[in-house]
C-alpha cells in the first residue's frame, strides 16, 4: 500500500510526469512505426521486383524501381501458362456477383427481422446468430457430394461452375449481423409506419427507404464482401478445376517453382501485384470510412 | 385483431388531403416472405450439405489409389475410431494449435496495445489514421497470395534472402524454407501482419465503449497509465476480449491459405506445419477418402460448435448487462482501496457514474 502512494505522489509532480509522457509516447511512436514498416515493407519489395528483368531479381536485393515493368507485364499478359487476365476477369465477375447478392440479401434479412413482429422471429434471430461462427468448410464435404450427385442424377453440371461458389453467398450471417446492429440504431418502426400510410407497397419500402437510408453501412459491407470472395480461395479451388474458370487465388497456388529456368520472376511478382494492388487502392481511397464503420459497427459489449 | 383486419380509418395527410387506409392490416406475415431466401439457400447450401456430411462420416466410402470406388459401407463409428487413434490427426491438429499460439501471443500484445494508445486521451498520438490504416491494410490482402509472397522473399534466391546473406546474418546454405521452426515463425508472422489490425479495431471500439468518466476520475486520482490499464480498461473490456480471443480461436483452427501456400502443400519439414485443414482439403479433393473427412469434418463442426456457444453468449448482452454493472462497481471499490480515498469521494464517483449513464 506504502509503495503504491509513493507512485501515486510521484506521477502527481507534474515535471517528471510530462517527461514520462514524452518517453512514453516516443516509445509508441516506435513501436507504431516499426508495425507499419513491416507491414508495407514486403509489398514495396513486391512492387519494386515488379519492374525489374528476371536476371537482376535473381541476381540482387534493390529498393529502386527499375525499368522492367512494361516488358515484365506484356510477357506475363502473352504467357499462356498463366492465364492472369481470364483470372483477374473471373475474380471481378464472382466477387461482384458475391457482394451485391450479400448485402442485398443480408439488408432483405436484417429487415425482416427488425421491423415485422412474426411468431417465431426471437428464435430465428438467434439461430442466425448462433450459426455465423461455424465455418463453411465443415459442410464442404457434403456439398461437393450433392454437386456430384445432382450432376449424375439430373445431368445439370454444377461442378467447375461459378454457381455453386456465388449462390451460397446470399446465406450471410455475419453481413446480417452488422446491418441488422446498424439497422437498430438508424431505423426507427415510425418511419416505416409513415411509409406505410403513404401507401408505399412493404417491399417497395425496403428499396425506396430502407436501403438509401443504410447506405453507409451497405457500402462497407459491400467492400468487405467484395473482399472476402476475391481472397477466397478454399472452396473454389475444390468446385473450379478448369484453367480457364480459375480465379487468382488458384492461379497463385498453382504456381510452382519448380523450374527456374523457365520461371520468370518479373512476372509472378506482376502477377502478385495485380491479386493484391487493386484492394489496397481501394481501401486506401475508403480507409477512413472503411475504419470508422469497423469501429462503429463492431460488437457491444 | 382480426377483427380490426379490414377496417377503413380516414387518415388525414400533411398537406391537407384524406387517404382511406386500412387500419392494423398485419404486416407481420411479411417477415416470414423476406427470410425465404436466406433460409432456402440455407438449408440447400448449409444444411444439407452438413447433413450429408455427418451421414457420410459414418460410412466407409473412399477411392482406392483415387479410382476405384469403396463403399459406402456402413461403419458406425469407426471412421471416428480411426481418426482419432491415429497419429497424423493429432499431430495436425498439434500443428494448427502451435501455429495458432505462437501467432496469437504477439498479435493480442500489439492489438490491445495499439488499442489503450489509440484511445489514450493523454497520449494524443499523431497521425492516427494512417497507423491504423496502415496497420489494418493486411487483412484485405489475399492471404494465398500473402503466402506465395512470403514463399518468393524467402527462396534461396529471394530478395529477403539474399539481403540476409549479404549482411552476414543468415549463413550460406541456410534455407527459410527447409527449417521447420522458421516456417512455423514465417506463418504465424503472416497471420500477425493480417490479424493486429483487425483485433485493435475491435478492441478498440470495446475501449471506446467504457465510460469516459471513469477514465478521468483514474487519471484526477493520479494513476499510472499500466495501472489505469491493468485496474480500469482491462476489466471492464473483458468481454469484447473473450469475444475477440475466441474468434480468433476459431478462425486460427480455419488456418489454410497461407500454410497451404507457403509450403506448396507439403506443410513444411516433416510436415510439421501442416494444418488440420489442409489435412481436410487433401482428405477431399487429394485422396478422395469421404468417409475419413466426414468424421473430420464431424469433429471440426463440434469444436468450432463448442467455442461458438462462448461467442454467442458474449454477443447476447441480456444478462450481461447486469454483470457489466457488478464489474464496474467492483473496479471502483478496487480504485477506492488502492488509492486509500475517503468513502465522501467514492460517493462523489459513485454519482459521477450515475449521472452519466
Amino acid at each position: 500500500m506504502n509503495q503504491e502512494l509513493v507512485i501515486v505522489s510521484r506521477n502527481k509532480n507534474h515535471k517528471s510526469n510530462k517527461l514520462s509522457l514524452n518517453l512514453y509516447r516516443t516509445v509508441c511512436y516506435i513501436v507504431l512505426i516499426i508495425m507499419a514498416f513491416l507491414c508495407l515493407f514486403p509489398f514495396y519489395i513486391m512492387l519494386v521486383n515488379c519492374t525489374r528483368a528476371n536476371s537482376d531479381i535473381q541476381k540482387s536485393f534493390s529498393l529502386v524501381f527499375g525499368t522492367n515493368l512494361a516488358t515484365n507485364l506484356r510477357n506475363l499478359f502473352n504467357n499462356k501458362n498463366y492465364p492472369i487476365a481470364q483470372a483477374t476477369l473471373n475474380s471481378s465477375w464472382v466477387a461482384l456477383c458475391v457482394a451485391l447478392l450479400t448485402v442485398y440479401f443480408s439488408a432483405l434479412t436484417a429487415y425482416a427481422t427488425h421491423i415485422y413482429n412474426f411468431k417465431g422471429k426471437k428464435v430465428i434471430s438467434t439461430f442466425i446468430i448462433a450459426i455465423m461462427m461455424i465455418p463453411t468448410q465443415v459442410a464442404t464435404l457434403g456439398l461437393l457430394l450433392m454437386l456430384y450427385d445432382i450432376q449424375a442424377k439430373t445431368g445439370v453440371k454444377l461442378m467447375d461452375t461459378f454457381i455453386p461458389i456465388v449462390i451460397p453467398s446470399i446465406c450471410a450471417p455475419v453481413t446480417y449481423f452488422y446491418l441488422k446492429q446498424y439497422m437498430d440504431s438508424v431505423l426507427p418502426t415510425e418511419v416505416i409506419e409513415a411509409a406505410r400510410v403513404d401507401g408505399s407497397s412493404e417491399i417497395g419500402i425496403f428499396h425506396k427507404m430502407v436501403l438509401p437510408m443504410i447506405k453507409p453501412a451497405l457500402a462497407v459491407q459491400f467492400i468487405f464482401a467484395f473482399v472476402n470472395s476475391w481472397n477466397n480461395y478454399f472452396l473454389p479451388s475444390m468446385i473450379l478445376s478448369s484453367k480457364n474458370n480459375y480465379t487468382l487465388p488458384i492461379l497463385i497456388a498453382s504456381l510452382k517453382a519448380s523450374d527456374p529456368s523457365t520461371f520468370d520472376y518479373g512476372q509472378i511478382y506482376c502477377l502478385m501485384t495485380i491479386a493484391v494492388l487493386p484492394l489496397i487502392l481501394v481501401y486506401f481511397i475508403f480507409s477512413k470510412s472503411i475504419i470508422k464503420g469497423l469501429t462503429s459497427g463492431a460488437v457491444k459489449g | 385483431m382480426k377483427k380490426n383486419k379490414h377496417q377503413v380509418e380516414e387518415v388525414i395527410l400533411p398537406d391537407g388531403t384524406i387517404r382511406k387506409v386500412k387500419k392494423n392490416i398485419s404486416y407481420d406475415k411479411w417477415g416470414y416472405f423476406f427470410l425465404i431466401p436466406f433460409f432456402v439457400i440455407f438449408i440447400i447450401f448449409q444444411f444439407i450439405p452438413l447433413g450429408q456430411t455427418i451421414y457420410y462420416s459414418f460410412f466407409e466410402y473412399y477411392f482406392k489409389l483415387g479410382l476405384t470406388q469403396v463403399g459406402p459401407n456402413f461403419v458406425g463409428f469407426g471412421n471416428f475410431v480411426k481418426l482419432l487413434s491415429g497419429e497424423v490427426f493429432w499431430k495436425y491438429l498439434g500443428n494448427t494449435i502451435i501455429l495458432w499460439i505462437i501467432g496469437a501471443i504477439p498479435q493480442f500484445v500489439f492489438a490491445l496495445l495499439f488499442a489503450v494508445w489509440f484511445t489514450d486521451g493523454r497520449l494524443k498520438l499523431k497521425f492516427q489514421g494512417f497507423f491504423k490504416a496502415v496497420v489494418y491494410m493486411p487483412n484485405l490482402i489475399m492471404a494465398a497470395a500473402f503466402g506465395y509472397l512470403f514463399f518468393m522473399l524467402l527462396g534461396m534466391t529471394g530478395p529477403i534472402s539474399v539481403l540476409l546473406r549479404n549482411l552476414g546474418i543468415i549463413g550460406e546454405n541456410f534455407s527459410f524454407r527447409e527449417s521447420a521452426s522458421w516456417v512455423r515463425i514465417i506463418i504465424a508472422f503472416i497471420n500477425v501482419l493480417m490479424w493486429t489490425g483487425n483485433t485493435c479495431i475491435l478492441l478498440m471500439s470495446g475501449i471506446m465503449g467504457i465510460d469516459e468518466s471513469i477514465f478521468e476520475s483514474a487519471r484526477l486520482d493520479g494513476s499510472s497509465s499500466f495501472r489505469t490499464f491493468r485496474s480500469v480498461t482491462m476489466p471492464l473490456l473483458m468481454p469484447i476480449f473473450v469475444y475477440v480471443f475466441i474468434t480468433s480461436m476459431i478462425g486460427g483452427i480455419q488456418l489454410f491459405d497461407a500454410a497451404q501456400i507457403y509450403t506448396q502443400g507439403t506443410g513444411g519439414p516433416d510436415a510439421t506445419s501442416y494444418t488440420i485443414m489442409m489435412y481436410l482439403s487433401n482428405l477431399i479433393s487429394g485422396s478422395r477418402n469421404y468417409g475419413i473427412s466426414g468424421a473430420l469434418s464431424v469433429i471440426l463442426f463440434i469444436i468450432t460448435g463448442i467455442l461458438s456457444i462462448f461467442v454467442y453468449k458474449t454477443l447476447i448482452p441480456s444478462k450481461d448487462a447486469q454483470k457489466q454493472e457488478k464489474r464496474v462497481r467492483n473496479v471502483r471499490n478496487l480504485w477506492l482501496r488502492i488509492n486509500n480515498k475517503e468513502y465522501a469521494e467514492g460517493a462523489l464517483y459513485e454519482s459521477r457514474i450515475s449521472n452519466s449513464k
